[in-house]
């Protein structure tokens, strides 16, 4: 019996052998079609629509290995993302947030896109917004091919404000600029619910400032981008309002995103300020309901917001032959963009925007007047979607909302959050 | 084959020969350092993620290393001056310590309690072992989803006991003074089991014939559960207020899934505020300097934790 079992030694020496042919073979690059692996961030109603783009992708390009990851939100991707590169092995295009772009560290986390490559696949400089392109630049290096805008938008719910009396002739909803009609259109709508008129993220309400803010064209950091200039009557001005929306009633005093979603869904309120990207969780419960540009309330049209842009992350040692087919997905995910803006977002590449494909969306249509006027976050490496910025004004300005705090505290706390954040040497 | 396994000894000298021998004389080299390739796998896994992640850290806390790979430069101790300066370390360290105490308590006390509860045979004992420790084999993603939901306004199961009760309802993780007991409380339940289970394992390890004894003597129920049983198990108390209160300032998982240190930061752990410095910020020197600190904490809570409980044995012998 232990004549035909093989000895221990020969057993181990076989598997080592073994695991190391196929080691080796995994290695094997020779001969194979062009890779494109793609991270994104897209896990709500756009991701499952991203999916199906995708799908048309592979279908299209039979000689393209594609592979697409979908991670966490915010944080959990960029620092994903950020780790992947700084080691040189990342995927070879991920999306990233417009915003984001400067604090990502281009020069040494992402490679510059292969301009040339883009052209030759059919997509240029003239097919953008000459402000949005400008933004993808950095030192005059192009690193970022914008995708979309996603700005902040109103949600209103058809049954609801048409018995508020709010809506046209054309059953839409009539602009209303000022503050006082702005407060009178809340309150209409809240006589009619019986609970609220607008939902919004109280627990982090960065966007709703912001676009207040905006609105009242107040300045973030000076030209240098060193040092806060914020405008302390105007930011008071805004955080008022919004002490003075809850306080009133008309929006929830304490409400997360999750909550945010259920109250327009179940009616309790009638509007819902947020990004454009619920779109397809309203459609499909099946609701009465479209879509505006956010009011003008103060001086100027103004609405935060950003964009998704492709990028490629560092690598290493880049296939050419890779790089090639990144390019190709890139122009071709630009020019299918309408199938994207069906999830809400308003497309970046002019011809798709120009489309009838795309103007016969409805509601995704209805608010694509605002995409000049998108105001990005203030330019610096702890700003951006997800960054440290956003989520001290959530720390700081959830309390007007729940009355814990006044704006005079939540504002003073935001200011030294942000001065400590500028005192910090960057990192990038 | 297997019952008569012949010792692998080439030499052939007999056990008891070989062990008055003092070791390593005339032995061929596998018997020698046979043992150290045995060693080995977990030796180069241990140098390579423990022993050099824990010295590039501290080597990496006097530059400002950064994730994003740009060039670094040598700080000396401005890191660490820095962290003394930030209230941002010091507010989390306290909620960490905050959480510990709040947690170690009633994680030990309901442990103990409920294995005597479940220290029973039949099927009601069964049943009690089982439902006390079955949310302990949950991952902690799936334990914060249903306690979001426990305590969600409106519609939570939590606050609908409330308002059924004529109480007010609470907004149990958005309050600044409520979300960490509210943690708390979703720790208790999720991990009690594990402190469960020592206890149910030391309790059946007292021999029947102690208890005997004190019957014949007369004692009560009371007399023989504080003293007998739990002087008995004062070992297992001890050990496990040692891995609880390790465990405890460890927190991180739950905290960050269901407050994400909201809100305005009043549940942030120090383990997050270094994720956010390290990985978020990509501060990594920083990052590594905060690490360095907080483990001197928990060497010194450690350690008075060992003096206490072995003065305390000292004394009562």
């Amino acid at each position: 019996m232990t004549s035909i079992k093989p000895s221990r030694r020969s057993l181990l020496a076989g598997t080592l052998g073994l695991a190391g042919g196929l080691a080796l073979s995994g290695c094997g690059s020779l001969g194979r079609d062009a890779r494109v692996r793609e991270w994104n961030l897209f896990g709500g109603g756009d991701g499952a629509r991203l999916l199906q783009i995708h799908d048309k992708f592979v279908a299209e390009h039979k000689d393209i290995a594609f592979e697409a990851h979908t991670l966490a939100w915010g944080p959990p991707f960029y620092t994903k993302l950020a780790m992947s590169a700084a080691g040189g092995r990342a995927p070879e295009v991920a999306t990233l947030h417009l915003s984001r772009l400067k604090g990502f560290s281009p020069t040494t986390m992402l490679d510059p896109i292969p301009v040339d490559l883009l052209a030759k696949a059919g997509i240029t400089e003239q097919d953008f917004l000459p402000e949005t392109w400008k933004r993808c630049l950095v030192d005059g290096t192009l690193y970022a091919v914008p995708l979309d805008q996603h700005p902040f938008v109103l949600y209103y719910n058809l049954e609801i404000c048409k018995k508020a009396g709010l809506l046209g002739p054309d059953n839409r909803i009539k602009p209303v600029k000022g503050v006082d009609a702005f407060l009178e259109m809340l309150q209409a709508v809240k006589e009619t619910t019986g609970k609220f008129a607008a939902s919004v993220e109280t627990t982090n309400p960065w966007r709703l400032w912001w676009t207040l803010y905006g609105q009242l064209e107040g300045e973030f950091f000076d030209e240098t981008g060193t040092r806060l200039v914020l405008d302390d009557a105007k930011a008071l001005e805004a955080l008022q309002l919004m002490g003075k929306l809850a306080a009133d009633g008309l929006t929830p005093k304490s409400s997360d995103y999750p909550s945010l979603v259920a109250q327009f869904t179940n009616g309790d309120a009638g509007l819902s300020f947020n990004g454009e990207w619920e779109v397809t969780t309203y459609q499909t419960a099946k609701m009465p309901f479209s879509m505006a540009p956010f009011p003008v309330v103060y001086e100027v049209p103004k609405y935060a917001g950003d964009a998704h842009t492709f990028v490629m992350p560092h690598q290493a040692s880049r296939n050419s032959d890779d790089t090639a087919a990144t390019a190709e997905y890139i122009a071709w995910m630009l020019k299918h963009s309408a199938e994207w803006a069906a999830g809400g977002h308003i497309p970046a590449y002019q011809p798709v925007v120009a489309s009838q494909e795309y103007l016969n969306l409805k509601p995704q249509a209805e608010y694509r007047s605002v995409a000049p006027d998108v105001l990005f976050d203030p330019d610096a490496w702890f700003s951006g979607s997800g960054a440290q910025l956003q989520n001290e004004a959530g720390a700081a300005f959830a309390g007007v909302f729940s009355g814990r705090t006044t704006p005079r505290q939540a504002l003073d706390q935001f200011k030294a959050a942000t001065q400590k954040l500028l005192d910090t040497p960057s990192p990038v | 084959m297997a019952v008569q396994t012949p010792t692998r000894d080439q030499t052939g000298t007999p056990d008891a020969e070989r062990r008055a021998r003092p070791p390593g004389n005339g032995k061929p080299f596998t018997e020698k350092w046979g043992g150290l390739f045995f060693v080995a796998p977990f030796g180069v896994l241990f140098a390579f993620f423990l022993l050099w992640p824990t010295f590039s850290g501290l080597w990496n806390s006097f530059f400002n290393t950064s994730l994003a790979g740009v060039k670094q430069e040598f700080l000396g101790l401005q890191n660490w001056r820095d962290m003394f300066g930030d209230p941002a370390v010091w507010d989390s360290l306290k909620n960490t310590l905050v959480f510990t105490a709040m947690s170690t308590p009633p994680l030990v006390i309901i442990a103990l309690v409920m294995a005597l509860l479940a220290n029973r045979k039949g099927l009601l004992g069964w049943l009690l072992r089982f439902s006390y420790f079955a949310p302990f084999v949950l991952p902690a993603t799936v334990v914060t989803l249903i306690w979001v939901w426990i305590y969600q306004p409106g519609f939570g199961l939590v606050n609908g006991l409330l308002t059924a009760g004529g109480f007010a309802e609470i907004d149990w993780l958005n309050d600044e003074n409520r979300a960490m007991l509210a943690v708390v409380i979703t720790t208790v339940w999720w991990t009690v089991g594990f402190n469960f289970l020592l206890y149910l394992a030391a309790l059946q390890g007292i021999p029947d014939q102690v208890y005997e004894a004190a019957a014949i003597d007369g004692a009560n129920g009371r007399q023989k559960l504080f003293r007998i049983t739990l002087p008995l198990m004062s070992r297992t108390t001890g050990l496990i207020v040692v891995l609880q209160l390790v465990a405890s300032l460890k927190i991180f998982d739950q905290i960050y899934l269901m407050t994400d240190g909201g809100p305005n930061y009043a549940t942030r752990p120090i383990i997050q505020y270094i994720y956010e410095s390290g990985f978020t910020s990509y501060r990594i020197g920083y990052a590594s300097a905060i690490s360095y600190m907080f483990f001197v904490v928990i060497v010194i809570v450690s350690v008075a934790q060992f003096k206490l409980f072995s003065s305390r044995k000292e004394a009562g012998r």
